[in-house]
Formats: C-alpha cells, structure tokens, sequence
C-alpha cells in the first residue's frame, strides 16, 4: 500500500550480512547505537560513517532504495538541524540574517547530530532488511533465556512477537483491500476537510477490527487443534549456531570501536 | 460505457526490489452493453485489470479508456468520484466490506457518498433488496448477526444501489453453496439484461463464462492470451490447456460423445435439455440406420 515505508520490510538475499547469525547482528547494533553516542570529532564520525556505508554495500541493497525508504525520516533529520542552527550560539558568527545570527559551533553540531540520527536509523533498519521477523524472535528467545529463571514467559513473549509481525503485512495488506472497496463506494480518503477525513476512516477500521478479531480466533482454534502447549519441551527447526565467520565479524566490529576510541582524543 | 485498454502495463512497487510487473501491454475493447468474462489463473492480472476500471490504479504505461474518462500515467486522474459512481465493483468476498449498524444504513452507505437523495435512496433499497433475494425484515439488523450468504447479498446490494453503468464483479460466488452461486449469477445476468449494464465478470468458472458471457478475455501472465466469443474461445482447448485452463464441461462432453459415438455435435452455447434433445435425435437416427 505503502510503497515509501521500509522500516520492518525483510528483503531477501544472500549476503554476508544477511547469513550472520541473528544474534550477532543484535548485539553488533544494539553496541552500535551505544558508540554512535561516543562519536565526538571528524575522523570518529567517519570511521562509524565508513563502517555502516560498508555494510550496506556488503548486503547488496541499492542505497536509493534505502533513502527513499527513509523519507519520513528525513523531515525529523532535517527539522534537528534547522533547530540547532537558531538555537545553539557558540563560536563565531558565521551569517547574519535580518539580526539572526549563524554560529560556526550550531553548524557544526547541527550537522553532527543529523548524522548521528541518520547513522542509528541507518544501521536499525539495516537490521530488518536483512533478517527474517522469524529470526529476529528467535534471536531475542535465545537471548532471553535467562530470564526463564526467575519466570518471565520468555517463549511466550516470543510467540507474541513472531505473530504480531507475522501479520503486519496481512493487515497492510487487509487495509489496502477494504480501502479499495470503500473507496470505490465513493469513500474520499485522501482530498476533503480534516473532519470529512477522520470519518472517512470508520468504514476502514470497524471492518478491519472484524477481520482481525475473527483471523485471531481462527489461528488459536487451529492452534489448539495442533496440539499446541506452550514452549514446554518444543525443539527448533532453525537452530542458531554462532559460526567463524561470526566471530570474525565481531572482531572487525571490535577494531572498528577501538578506532573509535582512539580518534576520540585527536 | 465503453471500455477500451490500450497498451496498459502496471508495475507494483515500481523501482524497488519488489518491483512487479502485473499487466504488460494489455490491450482490448469491451462495447458499452456487453457481458464479459475475464478468466486466467492466479497471478495472471485480473486482480490488477479490474482495478483500473474505476480509477482505484492508474496504469504506469498506457491509456484506459472509460466513456470519457481517460486514465493515464501522465495525468493525475481527476473527478475519479464520479468515474466510481458509474462503475460499480464487487470485490472478491465483499462482505468483508460492511461496517454499518444496521443492513439499511450499510446499503445506503455508497448512494449517500455520491450525493443522492435520501428519499431516492429509500426508494432504491425498496427496489433492491428483494431483488438480490434479502428479506426485508433484515433491514434492520446488524450486518454482523447474518449469515456469510446474507452478508454477501447486502454488500453486493450497496453497490447495486449506486446504480452503475458498468458492472464489474470479481468471482462473485466464491465461497457459496452451489444454489447461491446460481441464484446470484442469475440476478447479474438477468439485471444485465434488463437495463443492458455493461458486465465485466472475473471468473475461474468455465461454466459460468459459457452460461453468462457474450464474450471472453482470457489472460496469462500480464497479457491478453485468447479473446473471443465463448464459441471460439472454448472450443481451442489445446490452447486453454497450456494455460492451465480447461474447457467447459459440456465441450468434454461432446468431445467424448464424439469419440463414442463417432458423431460431431457443433459448440453453439446450448442450453443442457436442448443439448439432450439434440443427442436423442442423434443416436435415433444411428439406430434406424441399422
């Protein structure tokens, strides 16, 4: 329905980063989001600039692609910098506008804090475009699993995960077919007053409550007639298995931070 | 109206990986007053074809033609409201569509978007919904208190009451027991009759293309296969079979009669008795020939 939103799409394919394990991806961009933070100078925000340019060129997806998928963050991108520029007044006057005054420093941590915006949503969505909504849950039981000691429904959790984002696209996909047919009886969704717009959204909703309701009944019936129990002595088809590779990419990460770290004090 | 494709082609999700190419360089004419039978397998763009008949996609390459209206990929389509006021559709499952309180409201719903008088309205559901086979006494019930076979009369009903120009029905009786499906189809043909509605009809059923169709467009792949009348369309079935497609059962039949019998019976859309009668004749005439 959408074709802009990429956030949460899986493509397929075969790269180096789509065959690494779920969980290595995890950790890499959870510590990712972390050292993002670190970033303080010229040389630090390009080594992570060059690291996750690389990535992307390393999983094959076209990088239009990408930035187009981006768009609606690009107005949050673009309204930070703007933000910073007439909020922040440090170093030297760079332009001065009808008494409204540019500051070298607003530029420069205007710029800073765009990219770093543009790194960790970068990086994030990387993570759904090369990784299956089944791995991802996989990924996140396995490392739940020692929370199972003092009770929490890992396996549950899980489950709920795996079947919400299991029916995002049969919703969209839901969505797309009762506003079709709404609109082909003479329902107006996109032009028309905002009033005339927010009721124009009823006939859309109460069907698709209907259907969602009836489409999560039908799956529990047919759940429970497959003998379906809990996570209780269930075995995996995937099974996650931490592989050279892995590890190598872990320790190129590693380097990664080091340089980091190091340009940070330049 | 008139409907007239012109080397349309559509691309879902153009320039992205998922681009997918559902129509390529469709062309065919549809007279204003016709009854038309889509067919074509799963994935072959019927889906697609339809949805361009009320301005719902517009085509990324090509002209659609409409009456007057023009659909095109150059041009932002405008007054697509009265474009889907002239065209009526029934989507596959339209049950899934109803939202109303009650059965009254939720056939009301279509005329009231497109600005017709309440009492014309009334006047219409009076009309109507004894026609697609619905007891009055529902009008007042819930839509979601009604069986799957009422639910689909009433959406089918709410888009009866537009009282379109062009009919278009996307396999109307799937999910039907087999009387429904008849007294539904029967209705459309009828209606199609009566008030000479242009009918444009998405179908897996060879059986209904033969019964109800002046003509077929038979699709694969994103293009025009075969086009025809139902006599010379269904009698190629070397060609329908390439597709995945069938004859009717009644070709079969006579195919075999033939092979049995070593007597031709030529394909004219007969009716069963006439058909039998046709056959008695035959083989009296092979006995008294003995």
């Amino acid at each position: 329905m959408n074709n802009a939103i990429i956030i949460g799409q899986y493509v397929p394919g075969n790269s180096l980063v789509h065959r690494l394990d779920p969980r290595m991806k995890i950790t890499i961009i959870f510590l990712f989001v972390i050292f993002v933070f670190f970033a303080n100078n010229v040389l630090s925000y390009s080594i992570l600039t060059v690291f996750a340019v690389l990535t992307v060129i390393i999983t094959k997806i076209s990088f239009r692609f990408i930035l187009k998928g981006l768009t609606p963050v690009w107005f949050l991108i673009i309204f930070t910098l703007i933000l910073h520029l007439i909020v922040t007044k440090e170093g030297t006057v760079l332009y001065e506008l009808l008494g409204f005054k540019i500051y070298s420093g607003a530029l420069i941590q205007g710029f800073a804090i765009s990219l770093r915006f543009f790194l960790l949503i970068l990086i994030t969505s990387l993570l759904t475009l090369t990784t299956t909504p089944i791995e991802i849950t996989d990924a996140i039981e396995d490392m739940l699993h020692p929370l199972k000691k003092i009770k929490f429904p890992v396996h549950e959790l899980a489950l709920m995960m795996s079947i919400s984002l299991r029916f995002i696209p049969t919703l969209l996909q839901e969505t797309d077919k009762i506003s079709k047919a709404q609109a082909s009886r003479g329902v107006d969704f996109r032009t028309g007053p905002i009033k005339e717009r927010i009721k124009a959204i009823v006939p859309l909703l109460v069907p698709l409550f209907v259907s969602a309701f009836k489409r999560a009944e039908e799956l529990a019936m047919a759940m429970e007639a497959r003998g379906y129990q809990g996570g209780e002595g269930r075995t995996k088809l995937r099974q996650l298995k931490i592989k050279n590779i892995d590890i190598f990419v872990l320790l190129v990460f590693l380097l990664v931070v080091t340089g980091l770290f190091i340009t940070r004090n330049y | 109206m008139d409907i007239t494709f012109k080397d349309v082609s559509y691309i879902y999700q153009a320039n992205s990986p998922f681009a997918h190419k559902a129509l390529e360089n469709l062309s065919f004419h549809i007279p204003s007053g016709s009854f038309v039978a889509v067919i074509g397998h799963t994935g072959s763009g019927k889906s697609t074809l339809i949805q361009h008949l009320n301005g719902l996609i517009t085509p990324t390459k090509g002209i659609v033609q409409i009456g007057d209206y023009q659909l095109n990929a150059e041009k932002k389509p405008e007054n697509l409201k009265e474009l889907r006021s002239r065209v009526g559709v029934v989507f596959q499952y339209p049950e899934h569509q109803l939202f109303d309180e009650t059965v009254a409201k939720d056939i009301a719903f279509g005329p009231k978007n497109f600005g017709i008088s309440e009492t014309e309205i009334q006047r219409r559901i009076k009309e109507i919904v004894p026609a697609v086979g619905l007891d009055e006494k529902l009008l007042d019930r819930s839509p979601f208190d009604l069986s799957g076979g009422q639910m689909r009369r009433v959406a089918i009903a709410g888009v009866l009451a537009v009282k379109p120009e062009i009919l278009v029905l996307d396999e109307p009786t799937a999910g039907l027991d087999p009387r429904g499906q008849r007294e539904i189809m029967d209705m459309f043909s009828s209606l199609h009759k009566e008030q000479k509605l242009t009918t444009v009809l998405v179908t897996h059923s060879m059986e209904d293309a033969v019964k109800y169709a002046d003509h077929v467009i038979i699709m694969n792949k994103g293009t025009k296969y075969m086009e025809g009348t139902p006599e010379e369309v269904f009698t190629q079935r070397e060609a329908l079979n390439q597709v995945q497609l069938d004859v009717p059962e009644m070709i079969q039949f006579m195919k075999a009669f033939e092979g049995r019998f070593g007597h031709a019976i030529t394909f004219k859309r007969q009716s069963i008795p006439s058909l039998a009668k046709e056959i008695r004749q035959a083989l009296k005439g092979a006995e008294s020939l003995e």
